[in-house]
C-alpha cells in the first residue's frame, strides 16, 4: 500500500470495559491521512476511552491500533513520536509556567533546544499567551490551560493530531485562531482527530466525521456522505435517539406560582 | 435538614466501600485499631475507678486534655479533617448554617475516631460511678467534651485553611507545627528516663492547672463535684461552656466566609526564562530532572515529604545530649531524602499522562525522579555526615559515616522507584486545601510504605553494621571499606530498582494514570 493511502490512524475491534461497564464495544474506525476527522456522540459514549487508547494512555482490553501502519501498543515509542495528543479533563504539569511546559513537551519528544525555543515562541504567539509566558499554569484560566495543552500536543510537529474536546472554554476569537492553525496543518499533510460536542463546528470544520454512541460507531465517513443531505445536528439525532418531546416541566415557567 | 446531612455522610462511605475491596480492608482495619483502643481506654478507666489513693480526677484530666488536643491539632499537621461532606458542596442551597453546622457536628462523630472519642468520653465519666453526686453530672460532661473535640477540630481547621493556602505560609507552618510534634516524643523519653520520680503531686498540679483551660475543664467538672466544690464545679462548667461557644463562633465565621470565598491559590509567582529547562541537557532525561528539580522546588507537597530533615540533628541531639547518637544524621537523612520519590507518581497526579503520551522509556521517566531528588539530597547528607562527625569529634569516622549514607540513599531511591510504579494513593492535588484527606487513602499507602521502608532498611544492613563496626572500633580501615562498598553496593541497588521500576512503569503506566483518575 503507498504511503499516502495508509489510514493515519486505524482502530480495529477495539473494547474496553471498566468493571460492570462496557465503555467501548468493538469500535472499528479508519482516519485517512491528511483528514480532518470529527468524533461525535452523545455524553458517555466512549469517545474519550476510544481516544485514550488510541494515543496510549489507556490499553484496550482488545484490539489493535494502527497510526500510519505501526501497531501502538506493539511499538509504543515509534509510533508516540508520530502523535501529539491533547487529552480531557486531566491536570498539566502546572507548576511551570507555559512556556516551560511547551519546553518539557518538546524536549520529552526529543526536540533540541534551538528547535523548541524556536517553536514554543511561534506557538505562544498564535495561540495569544505571550504575555502568560512566564506565569505559571496552575494560574490560567481553563481555556488559556487548553490553548498551552494545545500547544504542548503540537510543538514537536506531529503526523497525526489527536484532540479531545480542543474547543472547551476556549474564547470564539482564540477558537478561531486555533481552527485556522488546523486547517493549515491538515493542508499541508497533517492530520487531526477533534471530538466536540458542538456539531455546528464539526460540519464547518471536519471533513469527516463519526457518530459514536453506547461504545459503537454508528456511522463514519464524510461528513456529506453522514449527513446525507440534513445538517449534521438532525442526522446526529436521528441516529442516536433520545430526544424528548418538550413537554413535561410545564411548571418551569417563571409565570407560574 | 440535619439528619439529611448525617445520612449523606453514611450514604457516602457506604459507596465508598463499594467502589473498591481496599476500602473494606481498611476500615476493618482502622476499625479493629478502634476497638483495641477503646478496650484499653475502658478497661484501664475501670482501673482507675478503683484505685487507692484515689487518682480518678488526675486521670480523667490528663487523658481528655490529650483527647481534646489530639482533636484540635492532629488535623493541621497530618491527616486532616475527614472531607467526605464538604460544606462548600452546599454553597447553592439554601440551609440554615445553624443546621448545617450540627449536621456536619454529627456527622464528623459517624467515623472510626469519632466512636472511639465517644466512647472514651463516656468511660472518663463512668469512672466516677462510685460517687453518685459526680455520676450526675458526668455523662452530660463527657457529651461536651465530645463537642469540643469535634467543634474544636473544625474551628482551628476551617480557621487556618485561608491562611494555609497562602503557599509560603503553609510550608513554614508545616516545619513550625512539626517541630513540636516531633520533639514529644523524645522529651518525654528524657524526662522520664532521667527523673523517673515524676510525682504524683507534680502531675496533680498539671492536672489542676489544665482544669481551668479550655482542654481540661470540662473533664475537671466531675471531679470537683466529687471533691464537693460547687462553686469550683460551675467555674470549671463556665470555662467549658465558654469554650464551646467560642470555637462553634470561629467555626460559623469561617464557614460563613470559606462558602462565599472559595479557597484558591494565590497568585504570586512569576519566572523568567526557562529555570532548570534552560540549564540541564536538552534531552528527555534533561528535561524530565529538569520537572523534577522545579517541582521539588516550587511544591510545597514535595518539602513536607522531606520536612523532617531540618529537624533531624535537633532531635537527635534531644535523645541523646552531646552523645554518639549525633552520629546517625547522614544515615537517616538520607532515608528520608531517598523515600521522598516514592509518592512521585501519586503527586504527578493526572498529569502524569505527559510521559505516557511522550515517547520515553520507562527509565527515563524513574531516572529524571532520581536525578532531581539527588541533586539536593546528595550535598545535604554530605555536610550532615561531615558535620555530625565533626561536632561528636569523631573525624576519624567520616569515611564510613559517607559510606553507610551514600549506600541508604541509593537503596532508598532504589526502593522508592519500585514502590512509586506500583502503588498510587489519593495525594493532595497541588493547591487543594492542604487540610482535606482524601478517602480510603490510608490502608494501600500504609502497607506500601511499611514493606518498602523495611525492605530498604534489610538491605542497608550490610553496610550499616560494617559501618557501625568500624566507627565503634575505631578501624580506619574498616572504615575506608564502607566508604567504598556502601555506594557501590547502594548503587548496583540503584541500577536495579530503576530497572525494575522503568518495567514496571511501561507495563502497568496506563493502569497507574486510570486509578489516579479514578481518585478524582
Amino acid at each position: 500500500m503507498p504511503e499516502e493511502l495508509t489510514p493515519a490512524l486505524e482502530l480495529r475491534g477495539l473494547w474496553r470495559r471498566f468493571g460492570q461497564k462496557i465503555a467501548v464495544a468493538g469500535i472499528d474506525l479508519v482516519v485517512p491521512a491528511g483528514s480532518f476527522y470529527g468524533l461525535v456522540g452523545p455524553n458517555g459514549a466512549g469517545k474519550t476511552t476510544s481516544l485514550s487508547m488510541s494515543t496510549g494512555l489507556l490499553k484496550p482490553d482488545f484490539g489493535t491500533v494502527l497510526v500510519h501502519g505501526q501497531d501502538l501498543w506493539a511499538n509504543p515509542l515509534e509510533v508516540k513520536r508520530m502523535l501529539g495528543v491533547l487529552p480531557d479533563g486531566v491536570r498539566l504539569f502546572d507548576r511551570l509556567t507555559g512556556e516551560q511546559l511547551i519546553t518539557y513537551a518538546g524536549l520529552l519528544h526529543g526536540l533540541d533546544r534551538a528547535t523548541v525555543a524556536h517553536r514554543a515562541r511561534d506557538l505562544l504567539v498564535a495561540l495569544d499567551l505571550t504575555g502568560d509566558a512566564g506565569t505559571l499554569v496552575v494560574e490560567y484560566s481553563a481555556g488559556m490551560t487548553k490553548k498551552v495543552a494545545l500547544a504542548c500536543a503540537m510543538v514537536h510537529a506531529p503526523r497525526l493530531l489527536v484532540l479531545d474536546e480542543p474547543f472547551e472554554a476556549v474564547d470564539p476569537v482564540s477558537a478561531a485562531n486555533i481552527r485556522d492553525i488546523l486547517a493549515s496543518y491538515v493542508a499541508s499533510g497533517g492530520t487531526v482527530i477533534v471530538s466536540s460536542h458542538v456539531m455546528d463546528l464539526v460540519q464547518r470544520m471536519c471533513d469527516h466525521v463519526a457518530v459514536i454512541a453506547a461504545g459503537h460507531v454508528l456511522a463514519a465517513g464524510t461528513v456529506d456522505d453522514v449527513r446525507g443531505g440534513q445538517s449534521l445536528e438532525d442526522r446526529f439525532v436521528e441516529l442516536v435517539g433520545g430526544r424528548g418531546t418538550g413537554e413535561g416541566l410545564a411548571w418551569l415557567r417563571t409565570s407560574s406560582s | 435538614m440535619v439528619a439529611h446531612l448525617v445520612q449523606l455522610k453514611l450514604a457516602l462511605v457506604r459507596n465508598g466501600l463499594r467502589r473498591s475491596p481496599w476500602q473494606v480492608v481498611g476500615l476493618a482495619f482502622a476499625g479493629l485499631y478502634g476497638l483495641f483502643a477503646i478496650v484499653l481506654v475502658v478497661g484501664s478507666l475501670a482501673a482507675v475507678s478503683v484505685q487507692t489513693p484515689d487518682i480518678r480526677g488526675l486521670v480523667t484530666v490528663l487523658l481528655g486534655s490529650v483527647i481534646v488536643l489530639g482533636w484540635w491539632v492532629v488535623p493541621l499537621v497530618s491527616f486532616g479533617v475527614d472531607a467526605t461532606v464538604d460544606p462548600a458542596r452546599f454553597v447553592t442551597f439554601t440551609i440554615p448554617r445553624r443546621s448545617m453546622l450540627l449536621g456536619l457536628a454529627i456527622g464528623a462523630v459517624l467515623g472510626i475516631p469519632g466512636v472511639v472519642t465517644v466512647v472514651s468520653a463516656l468511660a472518663i465519666g463512668g469512672v466516677w460511678w462510685r460517687t453518685p453526686t459526680a455520676l450526675l453530672v458526668a455523662p452530660a460532661c463527657a457529651l461536651l467534651g465530645v463537642a469540643t473535640c469535634i467543634v474544636g477540630s473544625r474551628a482551628t481547621t476551617s480557621a487556618s485553611s485561608h491562611l494555609m493556602s497562602k503557599r509560603r505560609v503553609r510550608e513554614l507552618m508545616a516545619a513550625v507545627t512539626l517541630v513540636p510534634l516531633v520533639l514529644i516524643g523524645p522529651l518525654i523519653g528524657r524526662t522520664s528516663a532521667s527523673s523517673a520520680h515524676l510525682t504524683r503531686e507534680a502531675l496533680e498540679q498539671v492536672a489542676a492547672v489544665l482544669g481551668w483551660t479550655p482542654l481540661g475543664a470540662v473533664w475537671a467538672v466531675p471531679w470537683e463535684v466529687a471533691a464537693g466544690d460547687v462553686a469550683g464545679a460551675a467555674g470549671r462548667l463556665g470555662v467549658a461552656v465558654g469554650t464551646l461557644v467560642a470555637l462553634t463562633v470561629v467555626w460559623d465565621r469561617a464557614l460563613a466566609h470559606a462558602l462565599v470565598n472559595p479557597l484558591h491559590e494565590v497568585a504570586s509567582t512569576r519566572a523568567r526564562g526557562l529555570g532548570w529547562f534552560g540549564r540541564l541537557p536538552a534531552t528527555p532525561l534533561g528535561a524530565a530532572t529538569a520537572r523534577s528539580l522545579t517541582y521539588w522546588v516550587r511544591d510545597p507537597r514535595y518539602a513536607l515529604a522531606i520536612a523532617i530533615v531540618p529537624l533531624l540533628p535537633v532531635l537527635l541531639w534531644i535523645l541523646n545530649p552531646g552523645g554518639s547518637s549525633l552520629l546517625f544524621l547522614g544515615p537517616s537523612a538520607a532515608f528520608f531524602f531517598g523515600w521522598g520519590v516514592s509518592a512521585d507518581v501519586a503527586y504527578d497526579g493526572s498529569a502524569f499522562w505527559t510521559h505516557l503520551a511522550a515517547p520515553i522509556t520507562g527509565l527515563t521517566d524513574r531516572l529524571g525522579r532520581v536525578i532531581g531528588a539527588a541533586a539536593l539530597a546528595v550535598p545535604v547528607v554530605a555536610v550532615y555526615s561531615v558535620g555530625s562527625a565533626l561536632l561528636t569529634g569523631r573525624p576519624d569516622a567520616i569515611p564510613a559515616l559517607l559510606g553507610v549514607s551514600y549506600g541508604v540513599l541509593w537503596t532508598a531511591f532504589s526502593g522508592a522507584s519500585i514502590v512509586s510504579a506500583l502503588v498510587v494513593y489519593p495525594v493532595q492535588q497541588p493547591g487543594e486545601n492542604p487540610f482535606q484527606t482524601r478517602q480510603g487513602a490510608s490502608m494501600v499507602a500504609v502497607v506500601s510504605q511499611l514493606v518498602g521502608w523495611s525492605a530498604v532498611l534489610a538491605l542497608s544492613l550490610p553496610v550499616a553494621g560494617l559501618a557501625l563496626y568500624a566507627i565503634t572500633e575505631h578501624s580506619s580501615a574498616l572504615g575506608w571499606l564502607a566508604f567504598v562498598v556502601g555506594p557501590l553496593l547502594g548503587g548496583l541497588l540503584l541500577f536495579l530498582g530503576v530497572c525494575i521500576g522503568g518495567r514496571l512503569i511501561e507495563r502497568n503506566g496506563t493502569d497507574l494514570l486510570q486509578r489516579i483518575q479514578s481518585f478524582a
